[in-house]
């Protein structure tokens, strides 16, 4: 048997006794099935907003006025009522518009945050939050790489507001709102292999225009959302430092250690402590035999 | 008596049974019990003194400062935002809060797995701090959490979320301190004067034992892991896959340090309540965990520098942020670290409480950096804690300094337990 199989099984084991499974598993058979995905072309985009309105709309927020082109002097992030903002960049290329949202990484690290669930991948690939099981512990927040997750900090019954890529209307057959309102086809909805596919062909088929870099492919192990640009990530507000490895791989080796220690650590301090034991009554036969011989 | 001639060291006296031993009291029925219960509530000693005076004034402010946290959300006194979802309640006082109340499952170890029985006098009053610092300290992340109400889905399994570190630690504060409780409960007994009660929960000592030295190991550790997923966002000179391991091996000395300031502080408070042989053997009591301290800080200063030296960030030391994470690994581990050893070896009480606070300070600067001043460390608009926010930490300290008050001047914490209760043990 491998080793690390050997250490699965005996996690397996130890989970049923102590609660506490390897995160690995359950994503992994996750992803097995086809993810959604949305692929942002920043070179298309042309910073009309229309996205931030259909968002707001789908999702009962405030509705933003698209028209006032002020928002664009400086870089906004999303807010608890705004679960995406399209920012602009001055860069080496000019103006670039950046749409931002949740980015529903493929192995999500605020869902394996998650003490309850509440933050929650789904199988079709949206990560979604759901009220009833929340407690409001931010964990989620703390561990996003992308900082996404929004606390509403001024309730007495505060929510976790992010995007969750309208897994509604995908249920539904839909597409989701801000896609569908984009009028330059700068955001595309598919399923990711699909989408990964067209991103590679335009960089291939266009070299000049875009850079050899699909943002989302690989990062944290590979996002929903897919990033098409003309420049560099680190001039348009992406962190370029981000491990290629998924988040909560980070964790995973530490929860494999918990069953272990679980299961050999009592029986290692009872063991310690039957020495122990057997010691002292060595020593009071000692005594027994040899008296007076120890003062 | 051959486990304290073996250890060699002739300052030790063995425990003599006090044939006159507290007295307890006649409960033998319902009604006993609630009057003994109703007299026991009433306050002993002077009502007004200074420390009540002001931590009656900390606690009322600090009430009303709950309450508008409830009614108007956590932004109402806190200065948390999107970027920092975590500040000093989280960070002092679960994360450094649970690290200094690591005392009670070392000295469990030392006393009922080593069997140091020259320890055993002080095992009680140390399981009752670590019992309340987790009380009150993990209690306190209630204020912290924004949707409190939920908490019970985590516990009633209306949804396991078994691939969180968080999970792994709740689920530990919860069953560690029940441990803890059971732990302690023979003094609960006593103070009762329920002799087949008091049977009945020393019996389970040394399983509740092995029980919190095992979940204090895990979570010890997983209050470190929780920020392991945070990689991008804390500097890396202090963010590292070994944390979890640094945080445990830390929490030895940082609570034996908060046995050792805590132990004197209550020596002097509650004079009249520490039993003979507690009073001769506590400079020698503090001379042997001063000794356990030097070991363990060595074990974690050369961790530390271990990490350093594989981080291969040198360049980084030469920054502001390099400055600062030199004063906490020079100056308040490895100072303390030098303290503990001469003090030992000269065998000075005085020089072992130094290095205690000096070391104590290292864990919190050192908490406090992981989780709230090195997290984020790039952001433009560094989160400062609230004033309310410092204030809603002393509410806590002063409810729990009351509740160990309480206790302590009942129950035998400090003191010999009633001779009956002694007689049960041999």
């Amino acid at each position: 048997m491998e080793r690390r199989d050997f250490l699965k099984n005996l996690c397996i084991a130890g989970a049923s006794a102590v609660g506490v499974a390897a995160a690995g598993e359950a994503e992994a058979a996750r992803e097995k099935k086809e993810f959604v995905s949305v692929l942002v072309d920043t070179t298309r985009c042309i910073g009309c907003r229309n996205c931030e309105v259909a968002c707001a709309t789908e999702n009962g927020l405030p509705i933003p006025d698209n028209k006032d082109k002020t928002v664009f002097e400086n870089i906004r992030d999303m807010t608890p009522d705004q679960w995406t903002v399209v920012n602009r960049f001055d860069t080496d290329d000019g103006e670039i518009f950046v749409k931002k949202q949740c980015m529903h990484c493929n192995q999500a690290a605020c869902s394996t945050a998650c003490l309850t669930q509440a933050m929650y991948k789904t199988e079709d690939g949206p990560v979604i939050w759901r009220a009833s099981k929340c407690m409001g512990c931010r964990f989620c927040m703390v561990s996003c790489p992308f900082v996404v997750p929004k606390f509403e900090y001024h309730s007495a019954n505060p929510k976790i507001q992010k995007c969750i890529l309208c897994y509604e209307r995908l249920e539904d057959g839909g597409i989701p709102a801000c896609v569908e309102s984009c009028p330059v086809d700068a955001l595309q909805f598919g399923s990711r292999r699909e989408m990964v596919r067209i991103a590679q062909n335009r960089v291939v088929d266009h070299p000049d225009q875009y850079e050899d870099h699909i943002y989302g492919q690989n990062e944290v192990g590979g996002t929903g959302w897919l990033y098409l640009s003309a420049v560099p990530f680190d001039q348009i507000g992406f962190r370029d430092d981000l491990s290629h490895e998924p988040v909560p791989a980070l964790t995973q080796n530490f929860l494999y250690a918990v069953p272990v220690v679980f299961l050999l650590w009592p029986a290692f301090l009872n063991g310690m402590r039957y020495i122990k034991t057997e010691e002292d009554e060595e020593a009071q036969i000692e005594e027994v035999y040899n008296p007076g011989d120890e003062s | 008596m051959s486990e304290f001639q073996a250890s060699g060291s002739p300052q030790i006296v063995p425990i003599k049974s006090d044939p006159v031993g507290p007295s307890s009291p006649q409960i033998g029925s319902i009604g006993d019990f609630l009057g003994f219960l109703l007299s026991e509530m009433k306050p002993k000693g002077k009502l007004i003194t200074p420390f009540n005076v002001i931590s009656s004034i900390i606690v009322a402010v600090g009430l009303v400062l709950i309450v508008i946290r409830f009614v108007y959300g956590i932004g109402s006194i806190t200065n948390l935002d999107q970027d920092n979802p975590w500040g000093i309640w989280i960070g002092f006082d679960v994360v450094t809060g649970v690290a200094m109340a690591g005392g009670a499952y070392v000295m469990t170890f030392i006393v009922y797995i080593l069997g140091r029985k020259r320890y055993h006098a002080i095992v009680r009053s140390v399981v009752l701090n670590g019992f309340l610092a987790y009380l009150f300290y993990a209690g306190a992340l209630m204020l912290d959490l924004g949707r409190p109400w939920n908490i019970i889905n985590p516990i009633i399994g209306n949804n396991f979320g078994v691939s969180s570190v968080l999970f792994l630690v709740a689920w530990h504060f919860m069953l560690y301190m029940a441990a803890e409780l059971i732990e302690f409960s023979p003094a609960i007994a006593e103070w009762l004067g329920m002799k087949r009660l008091r049977k009945i929960l020393g019996g389970l000592t040394i399983a509740s034992v092995i029980f919190g030295i095992t979940l204090s190991t895990l979570h010890q550790s997983g209050l470190g892991a929780l920020f392991l997923m945070a990689e991008s966002k804390i500097h890396p000179l202090w963010y590292t896959e070994f944390i979890p391991v640094l945080f445990l091996v830390s929490s030895v000395f940082a609570g034996l340090s908060m046995v050792i300031l805590e132990g004197s502080l209550s020596h002097k408070v509650f004079a009249a309540r520490v039993s003979k042989d507690l009073h001769h053997r506590h400079d020698d009591i503090t001379i042997g965990l001063g000794k356990i301290c030097a070991g363990a800080m060595f074990v974690y200063f050369f961790l530390k520098v271990l990490v350093l030296i594989h981080g291969q960030q040198w360049d980084l030391l030469m920054t502001g942020w390099g400055a600062w994470y030199l004063v906490e690994l020079i100056g308040f581990v490895l100072v303390p670290l030098a303290l503990f050893f001469r003090a030992v070896r000269d065998e000075k009480v005085k020089m072992v409480k130094v290095a205690a606070a000096l070391a104590l300070t290292g864990i919190i600067l050192n908490r406090i950096n992981i989780s709230v001043i090195a997290f984020n460390w790039f952001a433009e608009n560094p989160y400062v804690p609230h004033w309310a926010e410092y204030w809603v930490t002393a509410t806590i300290i002063c409810l729990e300094i009351w509740a160990l008050r309480w206790i302590v001047n009942r129950m035998p914490v400090l003191g010999d337990p009633p001779a009956w209760a002694r007689d049960l043990d041999h």
